[in-house]
């Protein structure tokens, strides 16, 4: 059992290592992001009596890393229906949950990888973290954050047929998850609406996750945080393993 | 495993009333038969006849619309894991990991097979080399051309030792020599390890010196089955590939006379489905 999860992991490491020019790409947006918005709304955001925007901003880009990188991984799946390789793991003796899980802890290490990238240039634009613990607990929340959105884009590509589904998923799904989380702007004072939109995302709570542990900055409480990045990863574990279960090719 | 049919027969492939449809159209069309152990039995037929849905439906990839699939005695729909462990195959489409090299698909079906390692090192390198890849083990798969990642494919389908082996039009592309070889080894595992294959292909000739029993199939159904001589005896020709002739031409023109009315419903379920 754990030789095929571990195959699988290691084949999605692989993939992500060999793929440099890949790599490098999915850094400009966070790194445009960062500095952009970082430089460029840092004086409002001073002048609002918040402090410093890199600080702030900086978790919430990291973040937004992690849940592209998961996501796209994720649907990863999407492509190895496209070139084939589905059907080899289909057809092998093994349970389809263990190939389900193999791909979704790759993605999420594959997501980690690139979240910490982000992190180190976060740290060149002149973002601090308060200890090295606080650095290992951004970890561990990382790969929280990284095993939900995985899990998320392994469930959308079982439910999807082809690549021409992406484009939607990422303009009303990712996106909106993206935007109402807070990984740009503080959740105090909102309107109504958006103050209960931001409450039912999902993501909201794994941007305040990472912003606790590294800035000490928090708004839901790191207990109610943990416990929904928790329950969210076990409950989209199980959707997609059924629906992988049911993909025909 | 298997239920005992004559006298010597073990039946390992057991297909019964086997229907799957897309939307409107009937790709496998209440086909039954059976396959003995130890069997090369070959699916002959035109694109589209329905000969690769039906290896799919075998190899769990699609779920039949009706109809039960038994493999080893065991059946598709309520145990496919125990099913998928028996047999292997060799993919009409291309089925490798492009990102990986030749090596590590090989080990990652390895692992997949629970092949212990020190066999799969040492089936690795003899299948790469006897198919003319061990120079490029290291080479990533999506560099390779159209040929070596076909016999990448059929290399990989070897490397395990299963009851059945399915080969969907296994030969498609690949030269002579390939071909040759690939047959060779065929021929090899189902006469020293019993292995009961079944294969699909277009080419007459290979169906007839490779194949014990032919089944032939057209529009969704089984024309013919038989051996070679049988089919020939049957039509009153003296070859198969004119026995093939005979028999597909005339399937289409029973399909033609007999379902003029079915032809008129699918229409009309084609215009009621196009206004929804």
């Amino acid at each position: 059992m754990i030789a095929v999860i571990h195959a699988l992991w290691l084949r999605e490491l692989k993939r992500y290592m060999r793929s440099r020019v890949q790599i490098v790409a999915a850094l400009g947006q966070p790194v445009l992001y960062l500095l952009a918005l970082g430089f460029g709304l840092g004086p409002v955001f001073q002048k609002a009596g918040e402090g410093n925007y890199i600080q702030f901003v900086a978790p919430g880009i990291i973040a937004m890393t992690v849940l592209f990188s998961s996501v796209f991984s994720g649907m990863g799946l999407l492509w190895d229906r496209q070139f084939g390789f589905l059907r080899e793991t289909l057809v092998a003796p093994v349970p389809r949950i263990q190939i389900m899980f193999g791909r979704t802890l790759g993605a999420a290490t594959v997501a980690t990888c690139q979240g910490m990238l982000v992190a180190v240039i976060a740290f060149l634009a002149g973002f601090r973290v308060s200890s090295p613990v606080a650095l290992l607990a951004g970890i561990g929340v990382v790969l929280l954050i990284a095993l939900l959105f995985s899990a998320l884009g392994t469930a959308v590509g079982s439910a999807l047929e082809n690549m021409q589904g992406f484009q939607i998923v990422m303009n009303f799904v990712v996106m909106p998850l993206f935007f109402l989380s807070g990984a740009l702007f503080p959740l105090t004072n909102l309107p109504l609406a958006m103050n209960i939109a931001t409450r039912l995302d999902p993501f909201a709570y794994g941007v305040d996750a990472l912003r606790t542990v590294l800035i000490g900055v928090t708004h839901f409480g790191l207990a109610l945080d943990l416990a929904v990045l928790f329950v969210g990863t076990v409950i989209l574990l199980w959707i997609g393993s059924r629906l992988f279960a049911r993909i025909q090719v | 495993m298997g239920e005992v049919l004559s006298a010597m027969i073990v039946v390992v492939i057991e297909v019964q009333n086997l229907v799957k449809r897309f939307s409107t159209f009937t790709a496998v069309n209440d086909i039954s038969f059976t396959v003995g152990k130890g069997e090369i039995f070959a699916f002959l037929g035109p694109n589209g006849a329905g000969k690769s849905t039906t290896i799919k439906m075998l190899t769990t990839l699609l779920r039949p619309d009706s109809g039960s699939l038994r493999i080893d005695g065991i059946d598709l729909a309520t145990d496919p894991n125990e099913v998928r462990k028996r047999f292997g195959i060799v993919f009409q489409d291309p089925s490798l990991d492009g990102e990986l090299t030749a090596e590590e698909n090989m080990d990652i079906h390895g692992v997949f097979y629970h092949v212990p390692t020190k066999i799969r090192v040492e089936r690795t390198s003899e299948l790469l080399k006897l198919f003319g890849l061990w120079e490029k083990r290291k080479d990533i798969v999506k560099m390779f051309s159209g040929g070596m990642k076909r016999r990448l494919e059929i290399a990989r389908a070897f490397l395990h030792t299963p009851k059945v082996l399915f080969l969907d039009e296994p030969t498609l592309g690949l030269d002579p020599q390939t071909r040759n070889q690939l047959w060779t080894l065929v021929k090899q595992i189902n006469e020293t390890d019993q292995v009961t294959v079944f294969l699909t292909t277009h080419y007459m000739d290979e169906a007839d010196k490779v194949a014990q029993r032919i089944a032939i199939i057209d529009g969704g159904k089984i024309a013919a089955q038989g051996t070679s001589q049988e089919l020939q005896a049957q039509t009153g020709k003296t070859s198969l590939e004119e026995a093939y002739l005979a028999l597909t031409g005339s399937s289409i023109r029973d399909e033609s006379a007999n379902t003029s009315a079915d032809q008129l419903k699918q229409m009309a379920k084609l215009w009621g489905g196009n206004r929804r």
